[in-house]
């Protein structure tokens, strides 16, 4: 996470962990100037992404998770790196909603929530870094 | 997350407040699911939740389907703003049967 500058916490990959993540997604998102509702969605969809990390990846595992925070004029980006098992965007199967049950849905918030979503590559070629990108309000319809 | 159960009106009220979350939504899960296995009808009051994530939501879908399983009556009561939203996002509102209050449900 070079260049820009990053606001970057490590972690354990553990469900108890997630609040601390989500207050750091919260923070930096209001002092962006996102609205409380528009704050509240992008907590969740790194939320989720964290999640799928902590589940899915790991797998129950131990590992470490990083999330680093980084704004500009353009926006504001989440970068989530993780050691696990290499994925790509293919992997991600979000459900068709109108079939109820209960999982998948963490997939389709990220998707429906970011505007930006890329697996970058990794500085050692492991593991995974993910990019979630939110455009600065307004912007969506200047460009 | 805190969670509690009461009996009123014949149905078992499972009340969740705080942030329900990968960490948390187990417990409520269990909550859920155990009024259901007791073959009580059961109502959640989301009025408290102040967040709730993909695995929380996931817990109300399975109570829902027990439920239905079991024909036995299952709703959601006082959703809070922030738990509404992410229902909404699930395109969900429109599937758990919602109330204002509990007394709005039993009458």
């Amino acid at each position: 996470m070079m260049g820009k500058h990053w606001t970057v916490v490590q972690v354990p990959a553990q469900a108890e962990r997630l609040h601390a993540l989500r207050s750091l997604v919260h923070e930096q998102a209001t002092a962006y100037g996102f609205m409380p509702g528009c704050v509240d969605d992008l907590v969740l969809a790194v939320n989720e992404a964290c999640m799928n990390v902590i589940q899915h990846g790991y797998r129950g595992a131990a590992g470490l998770l990083e999330l680093g925070v980084s704004t500009s004029a353009e926006g504001i980006e989440f970068r989530i790196r993780d050691h696990a098992a290499t994925v790509t965007l293919d992997d991600w199967r979000p459900r068709d909603l109108d079939d109820l049950r209960p999982g998948g849905l963490g997939v389709h918030f990220i998707r429906q929530i970011m505007d930006e979503v890329a697996y970058l590559p990794t500085p050692d070629g492991t593991g995974n870094l993910l990019s979630l990108k939110k455009h600065r309000p307004g912007r969506e319809t200047a460009s | 997350m805190s969670g509690t159960v009461r009996q009123e009106g014949g149905y078992a009220i499972v009340c969740l407040d705080g942030e329900i979350d990968l960490h948390s939504s187990p417990e409520a899960r269990k909550l859920i699911l155990g009024c259901l296995q007791e073959g009580k009808p059961t109502l959640v009051d989301l009025a408290s939740v102040a967040y709730i994530d993909s695995s929380g939501v996931a817990s109300l879908v399975e109570g829902f389907q027990l439920a239905r399983q079991r024909r036995l009556d299952f709703g959601l009561v006082g959703v809070s703003p922030a738990a509404l939203n992410v229902l909404k996002l699930a395109r969900l509102d429109k599937v758990f049967p919602l109330y204002a209050s509990v007394r709005d449900r039993l009458g």
